[in-house]
């Protein structure tokens, strides 16, 4: 039996500003050298526990605190953060935000500067410490030159400096694009393998996490651990789904198929997932029913015609994009970080003007468009709602766009009334913004711009950082206006949105466009997955297992969950 | 992203750019603090010799800062024809004769005194100008803040110092898109509108700005603190350049310019001017 | 029950708020510019950010934000070329002082700034622009007493309006987010 490293006994937590526990009556004990993760959905006290554990709480965030928590048999409370983050090393969700140095070396350094370490020693243990995150050849790069994933292991290395026996991830692929969040776990399995350090990881996408072996899930409901086991059960069973929990893919199909998974099918991991020759006709005989491919035939609304673009006249961003975008489409453009989305998305939006190449809008050339015509046409919305809002209130904020054109103001009223109506916030309509959670002020953005009545609109990552259940309260609002005829782009690196909401979808490889057609294409298709640092989904491999063209079994899968979620409505 | 190129440093390798960034602040301040106490035109013709010199030592790109050059010649042009409005005697009152070249009328007249006077000035701003480009282009922004911590500044105030610069670019970003943003639904803050409504349009991109710029307040502090920070009454620093045998030397040359100076003014001459007229 | 210290709080957050601030400040008075009628001089709206960290952290925030974003400003070169110390102080001293409307203030539970806030923010830009500065180009360029005060006023007229006009409003719409949910009823 190995020696236990975390207790907690009986832990419950208040915050001095909330009525109610975050967190009750905790009993969870982790063992030294485990690997553990804890699922809930934001909200349910998960960043709470992480936060007892390194010692924000009590020590930053205040509050009343009862029950115990011992790391390494001492008492949290009674030590202090700095003397905690020598035993526990926290990797906070936004590797940017956490990175304070002016370079790579200096931010990795930032723990041994702060204990006075002599600065030949200090360099040597930076040296020895980026290697071990293959990170040995950027000491001297700024954080503005690294990709999202090399500042998360600039943030591992930063708190491995200090040969910690904790490793603690909160939200660790938040904001990684797929094929970097599969390397991130591999590297902290690697790694965990390598030292025998304990692992807690903190995360809702519990799929991408499976992708490597670990030891407990533990679930968090409520502020409540309501599972603590072997990850074979917990999928087996249907709680994490009822928790809001997003399965794995292969699992929720072979739900779908009417498959009873059981603790022996091995569910945790997709290369041991074994399923009896009956089970497999089961899940080939449900694709089979939900094959149908959507036919479209609506007209072009927005065409691209061979863009060109750079910022410096030299280093080519855009690099001769065509595309064609119909009425009432859900569009995603996709591809890896520097890739090009973003500045293409600003072509479109007028932000940029291209070098060459045209944007027709109806069949009408937008060129000259200033920012604000253009943006009555083709509204933006930007990734972080708090960069939009300059109001108090939520009606002054959506009228906004309407009393710079010096509309009527009666007019105004009877717009913005209608479009709060259609986002649901009608009722709120005399609320400070202030009073909003993210997802509600994510609206709030969103129907400032569809008050203009845009033809289009642009969303940039509108679901970043957002759990299941948020996830799908955005997606759904998206969905439904969609569905009214509304035309939506959005630029994307999240698998799941594009496979289940877009209907078509570009990725974008090094300005140039490398496929164009329906996203469940693209998801089975190696090369295009490799290109755009998207990963295959599973139901690539559970396609495999049951012999079917992987193509018509992701779509199929798409269908069946479409028709799924509006029964569900 | 269009970026801006925020620092000039660049490592050519010279005799400065080998220096510790404390050798080099040190050096700027007391290089340009001598030159605070003195307007005798031989001294700052001699450091006006001696700053050139090193900016001739570390590769000065010259050429780079022929705009700033430029402009500097009309803030002093400027400033000459503000001084000759409003004090036309200034120059006869500081050295006490009344050299006339142009007379406009009695109280408007061009003397060689106030002449004199601009040029003691111009020859300032040539030490003083050369000094701050040499200072931004051979130290190394992460060397800012060890540095002003090895003048003894509290490391926390070196940290305002060192964080400013690392979350700058990204507020500048932050503040292309939102400008954007804001352009797109209807704000003008472009010369085409009143004063009034620019200012008022603008504090609309200022607020989400500030506010989104404040959410990570947290976020940054806790990644701090989880790492030690502020624990210690001091803080080592990784970016430091030890000081070497060339450094020692350095900083002795610039101490004794600095003597020499305040020498010339406190003993030899005894005056702010040295006055060619009498 | 006001235990608020009147130099504010020097702990970690204030640190990383101030060096936003600064971040901000230099963003502000590097790229924003706006020109102001008369020639050589432009509005800096950077001064309402000093205001407004000093109405959040105290004065000894707002004299580094000033203070620092002033310094970069000048070291990558807003200042063409040179550091200008007598603008720079006068900077941090404008913020500092602007800050001693600190303590009386109270933000965080959706009060409104009253004319105290108004009071010191003049009388921090009169110290800064009528004082320091001017006496600052004196000393050091000997200037003629006439042409630095001509500047002076110049400077204090705008920086001052710049100062109350958008701190005010970042001052208000802050409180607006603070003042809780009173009685939020859907209708």
């Amino acid at each position: 039996m190995r020696e236990p490293i975390i207790e907690f006994k009986d832990l419950t937590f208040r915050y001095d500003a909330q009525k109610n526990p975050t967190l009750k009556h905790i009993d969870l004990t982790i063992n030294r050298g485990e690997k553990v993760l804890i699922v809930g959905l934001s909200g349910s006290g998960k960043s709470t526990l992480g936060n007892c554990l390194n010692g924000l709480i009590p020590f930053t965030y205040h509050g009343e605190m009862s029950g115990s928590i011992k790391i390494k048999g001492k008492e949290t409370r009674e030590s202090s953060i700095a003397e905690l983050s020598k035993m526990i090393g926290t990797v906070l969700q936004d590797a940017d935000g956490q990175f304070v140095g002016l370079n790579v070396g200096e931010d990795i350094a930032f723990a041994l500067e702060n204990d006075n370490v002599e600065l030949d020693k200090m360099h040597k243990a930076v040296d020895e410490v980026a290697k071990l995150v293959d990170m040995q050849d950027y000491i001297e790069h700024s954080p503005m030159e690294l990709s999202g994933g090399q500042k998360q292991r600039v943030a591992l290395a930063g708190v491995l400096v200090d040969d910690v026996d904790i490793l603690l991830f909160d939200e660790p692929l938040a904001n990684l694009d797929p094929a970097t969040g599969k390397t991130a776990i591999e590297l902290i399995d690697d790694l965990q393998k390598k030292t025998d350090k304990t692992v807690i990881i903190i995360e809702h996408r519990l799929e991408d996490v499976l992708w490597r072996h670990v030891d407990r899930i533990v679930l968090i409901r409520d502020g409540e651990i309501i599972l603590d086991d072997d990850p074979d059960k917990v999928l087996a069973s249907d709680i994490l789904l009822e928790s809001g929990i997003r399965e794995p893919l292969y699992v929720s199909a072979a739900k779908f198929a009417g498959v009873k998974i059981t603790p022996d099918m091995h569910p945790s991991d997709i290369k041991r997932f074994t399923l009896s020759e009956d089970d497999k006709k089961k899940i080939f005989d449900w694709a089979k029913t939900h094959i149908e491919t959507p036919v479209d035939d609506r007209e072009i609304l927005l065409k691209g015609e061979d863009l060109r673009f750079s910022y410096d006249g030299k280093k080519t961003i855009i690099d001769g994009v065509s595309f064609e975008v119909k009425k009432g489409e859900m569009f995603a453009i996709i591809g890896k970080n520097g890739a090009g989305k973003s500045t293409l998305s600003k072509l479109l939006v007028g932000f940029e003007k291209e070098e060459s190449g045209k944007i027709y809008l109806e069949g009408r050339d937008i060129k000259d468009d200033t920012i604000y015509e253009r943006g009555k046409e083709i509204g933006l919305v930007l990734q972080n709602p708090n960069q939009m809002i300059c109001n108090t209130m939520i009606f002054d904020e959506v009228a906004y766009g309407l009393r710079n054109a010096h509309i009527d103001e009666d007019e105004i009223k009877e717009r913005v009334e209608e479009t709060l109506k259609i986002c649901g916030l009608y009722e709120m309509r005399n609320w400070p913004i202030s009073a909003l959670s993210y997802g509600q002020k994510k609206r709030v953005t969103i129907a400032s711009i569809l008050v203009m009545r845009p033809k289009i609109i642009v969303l940039d990552e509108p679901t970043a950082g957002q759990d299941y259940r948020h996830y799908t309260e955005i997606m759904e609002f998206l969905e439904k206006l969609n569905n009214d005829g509304q035309t939506i782009i959005m630029i994307t690196h999240d698998m799941h949105l594009m496979l289940e909401y877009c209907d078509r979808c570009f990725t974008l490889v090094d300005g140039k466009i490398y496929f164009e057609g329906r996203p469940s294409k693209a998801l089975v298709d190696k090369e295009v997955t490799e290109k755009a640092n998207l990963k295959m989904t599973s139901l690539y491999d559970l396609a495999n297992i049951v012999k079917m063209d992987p193509d018509d079994f992701t779509q199929s899968y798409i269908n069946a969950e479409r028709s799924m979620r509006h029964a569900g409505n | 992203m269009r970026e801006t190129k925020l620092f000039a440093y660049v490592d050519k390798g010279t005799f400065v750019h080998r220096l510790s960034g404390l050798t080099k602040l040190v050096c700027f301040l007391l290089l340009t603090l001598a030159t605070m106490f003195t307007f005798d035109i031989r001294v700052l013709g001699a450091m006006v010799v001696l700053s050139i010199a090193i900016a001739i030592i570390s590769k000065l790109p010259f050429k780079r800062y022929r705009a700033f050059i430029a402009y500097i010649l009309v803030f002093l042009l400027f400033n000459f024809c503000l001084n000759f409005l409003l004090a036309p005697d200034y120059g006869e009152n500081l050295f006490g004769t009344r050299h006339e070249l142009i007379v406009f009328t009695e109280f408007y007249t061009l003397t060689l005194e106030e002449i004199f006077y601009q040029l003691c000035k111009g020859v300032k701003f040539l030490v003083i100008l050369p000094l701050g480009l040499l200072f931004f282009y051979t130290i190394h922004p992460s060397e800012l803040a060890s540095s002003l911590n090895g003048v003894k500044v509290p490391y926390k105030v070196c940290t305002v110092f060192s964080l400013a610069l690392r979350y700058f670019p990204d507020i500048q970003r932050d503040y292309t898109n939102i400008n954007l943003a804001q352009q797109a639904r209807g704000i003008d803050t472009s010369k085409k509108a009143p004063l009034k409504n620019r200012i008022l349009s603008f504090t609309k991109v200022l607020i989400p700005l500030v506010f989104s710029t404040l959410d990570r307040v947290d976020l940054i502090s806790n990644a701090m603190e989880l790492r030690g920070y502020g624990k210690d009454k001091t803080r080592t620093w990784y970016s430091f350049r030890k000081l070497e045998r060339n450094d020692y030397i350095a900083i002795g040359v610039c101490i004794l310019v600095f003597i020499f100076v305040l020498v010339m003014r406190f003993v030899v001459v005894k005056d702010l001017f040295w006055n060619p007229f009498i | 029950m006001n235990k608020k210290s009147f130099f504010g709080e020097f702990n970690v957050r204030m640190i990383v708020a101030t060096a936003l601030g600064a971040a901000l400040f230099l963003v502000l008075f590097y790229f924003v510019k706006i020109p102001s009628p008369a020639p050589n001089t432009n509005i800096q709206i950077a001064y309402g950010i000093a205001t407004f960290f000093g109405a959040l952290f105290g004065p000894v925030s707002a004299f580094l934000v000033a203070f620092v974003g002033h310094a970069i400003n000048d070291f990558i070169g807003g200042g063409l070329g040179g550091i200008w110390w007598s603008w720079v102080i006068a900077s941090g001293i404008a913020g500092l002082i602007s800050g001693f409307a600190y303590k009386n203030l109270d933000l965080e539970h959706g009060k409104k700034p009253g004319v105290m806030f108004f009071a010191w923010n003049i009388v921090a830009h009169a110290i800064a622009w009528l004082l320091v500065a001017p006496v600052l180009d004196i000393v050091m360029f000997a200037e003629p007493v006439e042409t630095v005060f001509v500047q002076g006023i110049w400077s204090f007229i705008v920086d001052a309006a710049s100062a109350v006009v958008v701190g005010y409003i970042l001052c208000v719409a802050y409180a607006a987010t603070r003042s809780g949910s009173k009685s939020l009823d859907k209708e």
